[in-house]
């Protein structure tokens, strides 16, 4: 794969002189060569003296009145140590993530197929299993509220939650909703004004996260009463916020320890079995492990929201974008998650990164009896970029001008300002990441004389020999927002200690952050080397012992906890300087720390570290906030409600089988700012993750539901692409620093998987010359045989 | 859960015959997953893999005897010359670690319709036969066309073992395709294996996941060899005319009964059906034709 990185502005920080193993440089991650070797411990590995194996019991039913619970048969059960429901819970029955609307244990009732309703702690995972089938359970079945009609007429269809029991601004079947008003708005006058208007409905279908390693943790009773919890999450302090409640446990006594994360993806947001291994782990005296089996997983976390979108753009015969109106539904299922913020990225991200004078939008997402959605890698930007993409296509095609020139004649640059009316003060170069991925050189044509029928579509299942393949190109862009937004303070906290061990000096950071597989522990220790001049850095578990490093999501890790080292460890460096100002007078103001020295700047060398620290540490914590942001007006969508937007092009070069619907994507190029790459090399590997998890998304992935419920909980048939789909991708990286942003640098995971699913549909329509409007586009889709 | 390990074959059966409900296992690709899965809690698991004559092949006479557990690898890398039709069929199965485990006994076994190997071995011919034995009555042939009964049923007793299949060494061109919705590791939407019989002037064709179970498309196996008979093209070589193939696609179509599912719907399935056997077809009779001019 190639790879070409371009210099933007000089960062300040490549003046100095820096470790090859400092920010910049490519240190391997710690944890790579033992996950390739199968020899990394993930959180389903763990093991303790004693320890008995929990289990739930889970609705079959995607909406259910609870009319019995009868567990006798399974206490009965040699090995069974207790069997809970949620009268057994000791603290508040509820918990969420922004809105407290989940059971922990279904009570009276089941909103959604799957929903878990007595748990189950036994000796080995078989007698949990066979106590699972014991529990007798009496339902009155309900017909599941499943369709936006249905959601949207709850006085036919009835309500998901009772109006009574609404905890949030929703209403009716409405969990969130946000409007927004740009310019003069969408009306016939406005409409007036376009030389072309294009109206299209489009679909998106439930992506799931499918990370790897399932749901798993292991609860430990502590003797203070407090519970010890090992577990693969994506933020420790609050599933702790939320566990704690329900515990019945001042927040203190619940404890939590990272325990290896087998991805994440934004499906670790929500807590799975946290709170039940723990109430198990109270109840009996025991350790308690969870492990979720596969199909279990699918049902345990929350998934990519659906969505059906309605977009109208109108636009000058000479290509101006003259207004946009979109309407998007998203289906957040039964319980709130992260929907709220979801409907706040879609609403505010979702006309793209283009100047458009005049706009409207209104996004909502919905309550159903549907499998719960939330968080998801691209949060809310997805689902409205392959609307957009689309629409910036076929308004391309009604005028009779290239795509890319309509797309570049309309980017946002910095000084724009978003349909928010937040002006964007950093880089956007959204035009110049389209045009380099034009200019890159486009793969060799298909030859047809040297066939490899494993680089055609259907590969080695041997399904063309070159009959009907077509070969198609198309391209896109989008925006994200990086971390939390609309007036969130999602700070994060470091704490380093510098010290001489075994006669060098040492640096040790510790924070709460969870590495998912982002890397974020290789960049924490090149922050380390780069601000402390020293080699040696250990990285000390993630627990709750150290303050909140917030979400291991939204792409801000880097930017939030990766900035909070940086600020504890320059802390600590000016705490090293000063003492040895104190004890030798320096008097330079060009101080700091390089190759385990003092150094000036004018004067060299002053002393090693290890001769200025002898037996003393230095442990300082720090915390790190981004400037604040608000909340977005209500109605008219206005405010400065994003921290930082990130950007991202793609070109996708694809063969079709037309006649059998099989598509082989032969390459996919990504463009992306990154501000600055603080490691190059996880910065091309989390451009190619997104592309390809965005590739997924535009060919096969998606959790089918009828009638609320989940027909293909496996991977067996939900699909996610190997490597034969995976195509070369070549990644231009781009630094133009942000200067509100440590380093300069800019959140990098989400783009790519927001703009690079767009650009394989559009090359797979230039193949096909079908309209495609939903995705993931099924061969059914490309050979009419739906 | 009883686990019987039985070191012959005698004792296979014999284990058989006392615990007529034990599921056999092999590679375990398949009723591995089915366990993970609380699909089945056997009241008796039949490990077969010490009985290494299952994993053994041989060829008598033009009869390839192919082991029940001969692993898929195995078949690609050892009997892709005779059973070039199954040993594409084997490209297709699952991951390069389930090809090391799985064997045809275990698709024939579990007799599910998308199991990879079952078009390959109808369209291989009538003289197809899965090899059979009970403790109690010996052994016994079952040909190809009777084997698949319903859907994930197999004619087979409950007291018997599969030992082998034993299937004609190609005599002409054969060919496998499979339509999947990604490009590797994937459960067959639907499948077609076709094969030219010239010895015996026939053609053997094989429908997979488009059906209660695999079956043969009768009729487009009839009216291909009666155009290839009355023109005379298995002595000539002459290339076949689009409406025949378009003819042949048809009536492979309608030979499918297939069902909407998650993995794709009924018209789908007919559609990509006859584009498969269209295709196959023409590979296979460009590749006869060819070997009758070479040899002309």
């Amino acid at each position: 794969m190639s790879t070409r990185t371009i210099q933007g502005q000089k960062n300040l920080q490549d003046i100095r002189q820096a470790s090859k193993d400092g920010i910049g440089g490519s240190p391997l991650r710690p944890d790579g060569t033992l996950k390739v070797k199968g020899e990394f411990a993930y959180s389903s590995d763990m093991w303790h003296e004693d320890m008995l194996w929990g289990m739930a019991l889970r609705s079959p039913h995607p909406r259910a009145n609870i009319l019995s619970v009868d567990i006798s048969e399974a206490l009965k059960l040699p090995g069974v140590y207790a069997v809970l429901t949620h009268d057994d819970i000791p603290g508040s029955k509820f918990y969420g993530l922004e809105i407290q609307d989940q059971p922990a244990l279904a009570i009276d009732k089941v909103r959604y197929h799957g929903e878990a309703i007595a748990i189950v702690a036994a000796d080995h995972p078989e007698t949990a299993r066979r106590a699972v089938k014991k529990i007798k359970v009496e339902y009155e079945v309900l017909t599941p509220i499943v369709t936006e009609e249905q959601c949207l007429n709850p006085e036919v269809h009835g309500y998901v939650h009772e109006p009574h029991e609404y905890k949030s601004h929703g209403h009716g079947n409405i969990c969130h909703s946000q409007k927004l008003v740009h310019g003069g708005g969408v009306t016939d006058e406005i409409r007036a004004l376009a030389d072309v208007i294009v109206k299209s409905d489009y679909e998106v279908g439930m992506q799931d996260q499918a990370f790897l390693g399932p749901e798993s943790g292991l609860a430990v009773p502590a003797e203070d009463g407090g519970i010890d919890l090992y577990v693969a999450t994506q933020w420790l302090h609050v599933d702790r916020q939320q566990m704690a409640p329900v515990l019945g446990l001042p927040e203190e006594k619940v404890r939590l320890t990272l325990a290896g994360v087998g991805g994440a993806f934004g499906g670790r947001e929500d807590l799975s079995m946290q709170i039940h291994a723990s109430l198990l782990a109270q109840r009996t005296g025991k350790p308690v492990k969870i492990v979720y089996a596969r199909d279990e997983s699918f049902f345990g976390h929350v998934h990519r929201h659906p969505a059906k979108m309605t977009y109208e753009h109108g636009v000058t015969r000479d290509g101006k974008l003259v207004f946009a109106d979109a309407r998007i539904v998203l289906d957040g299922g039964a319980y709130a998650s992260a929907s709220p913020a979801v409907v706040g990225n879609a609403a505010s991200l979702g006309h793209g990164p283009y100047n458009i004078p005049n706009v409207r939008m209104e996004a909502i997402a919905l309550y159903s009896n549907n499998p719960s959605c939330g968080a998801m890698r691209g949060f809310g930007a997805v689902q409205a970029a392959f609307a957009y993409e689309s629409q910036m296509d076929k308004l391309a095609a009604a005028i009779g001008m290239d795509p890319v020139e309509l797309r570049q004649l309309n980017a946002m640059s910095e000084g724009d300002s978003m349909p928010t009316g937040q002006v964007i003060d950093s880089p956007a170069p959204v035009a110049e990441l389209l045009q380099r991925v034009k200019d890159m050189p486009l793969p060799p044509p298909l030859d047809l004389e040297n066939l490899d029928v494993r680089t055609l579509p259907g590969a080695l299942s041997n399904t063309s020999h070159g009959e009907g393949i077509v070969r198609g190109i198309g391209y896109s862009v989008g925006i994200k927002n990086v971390g939390f937004s609309e007036g969130f303070d999602d700070y994060s906290t470091a704490r380093v200690r510098l010290e001489v061990i075994g006669g060098e000096p040492v640096a040790m950071v510790h924070t709460a952050m969870a590495e998912v597989g982002q890397g974020g522990v290789t960049v924490h220790a090149q922050i380390a080397r780069t601000e402390l001049g020293v080699e040696q850095v250990t990285i000390h578990p993630a627990n709750t012992e150290v303050g909140s490093a917030g979400s291991t999501s939204a792409s801000r890790q880097t930017y939030m906890t990766g900035g909070a080292v940086k600020l504890a460890a320059e802390a600590v460096k000016q705490a090293v300087i000063e003492k040895g100002r104190r004890r030798y007078g320096w008097t330079q103001n060009d101080l700091t720390l390089a190759g385990g020295k003092v150094v000036s700047e004018s004067a060299g060398a002053l002393i090693p570290l290890v001769d200025l620290l002898g037996d003393e540490a230095i442990d300082l914590t720090r915390e790190h906030h981004h400037r604040p942001t608000v909340p977005f007006d209500k109605e008219t969508g206005q405010g400065f409600g994003h921290v930082q937007y990130t950007f991202c092009a793609n070109r996708a070069v694809v063969d079709v089988d037309v006649e059998l619907g099989l598509v082989k994507v032969v390459e996919l190029t990504a463009a992306q700012d990154v501000g600055k790459a603080l490691n190059p090399l996880s910065v091309i590997g989390q451009i190619q993750g997104g592309c390809t998890q965005a590739l997924g998304l535009a060919v096969m992935e998606e959790i089918i539901v009828r009638d609320g419920k989940v027909r293909n909980a496996s991977f067996t048939d939900y699909l996610i692409p190997t490597i034969l789909d995976t195509p070369p991708i070549p990644v231009d990286v781009l630094e133009l620093p942000d200067p509100n942003a440590p380093y300069g640098l800019r959140g990098v995971g989400e783009a790519p998987t927001v703009s690079a699913t767009p650009c394989i549909v559009a090359a797979i329509r230039q193949a096909t010359g079908k309209a495609l409007n939903r995705i993931p586009v099924r061969p059914e889709h490309i050979t009419g045989t739906l | 859960m009883e686990f019987l390990r039985p070191a012959t074959w005698d004792e296979a059966l014999a284990a058989k015959a006392e615990y007529p409900t034990a599921l056999p296992i092999s590679g375990g690709t398949d009723v591995m997953v089915e366990m993970n899965f609380d699909v089945h809690r056997p009241s008796a698991i039949l490990d077969l893999n010490r009985i290494t004559e299952l994993t053994e092949w041989e060829i008598t006479g033009d009869v390839v005897r192919l082991g029940a557990s001969v692993p898929y690898t195995r078949i690609i890398n050892e009997l892709s010359g005779p059973l070039p039709g199954l040993a594409l069929a084997a490209h297709t199965v699952g991951s390069p670690q389930i090809r090391n485990r799985g064997g045809v006994g275990g698709n024939l076994g579990g007799a599910s319709p998308a199991g990879d190997a079952h078009p390959a071995l109808l369209a291989a011919g009538r003289d197809v036969f899965v090899e059979v034995a009970s403790h109690a009555r010996g052994t016994r042939l079952i040909a190809i066309d009777d084997f698949y009964v319903g859907v994930k049923r197999n004619s087979m007793e409950q007291d018997e073992l599969i030992r082998r299949v034993h299937i004609p060494v190609a005599d002409g061109p054969q060919q496998f395709s499979k339509i999947g919705t990604r490009n590797a590791m994937v459960i067959a939407v639907c499948a077609f294996g076709f094969a030219l019989h010239p010895k015996n002037r026939t053609v053997g064709t094989g429908i997979g996941s488009a059906a209660p179970t695999p079956r043969r498309a009768v009729e487009a196996e009839e009216y291909l060899q009666g155009v290839l008979a009355e023109r005379g093209l298995w002595e000539s070589g002459d290339l076949l005319g689009a409406e025949v193939t378009q003819r042949f696609g048809e009536l492979v179509k309608a030979a499918a009964s297939p069902i909407d599912d998650v993995r794709g719907t009924a018209d789908y399935r007919r559609h990509s059906l006859a584009v498969m056997a269209r295709r196959t077809l023409t590979w296979t009779w460009n590749d006869y034709s060819k070997q009758i001019r070479s040899a002309a």
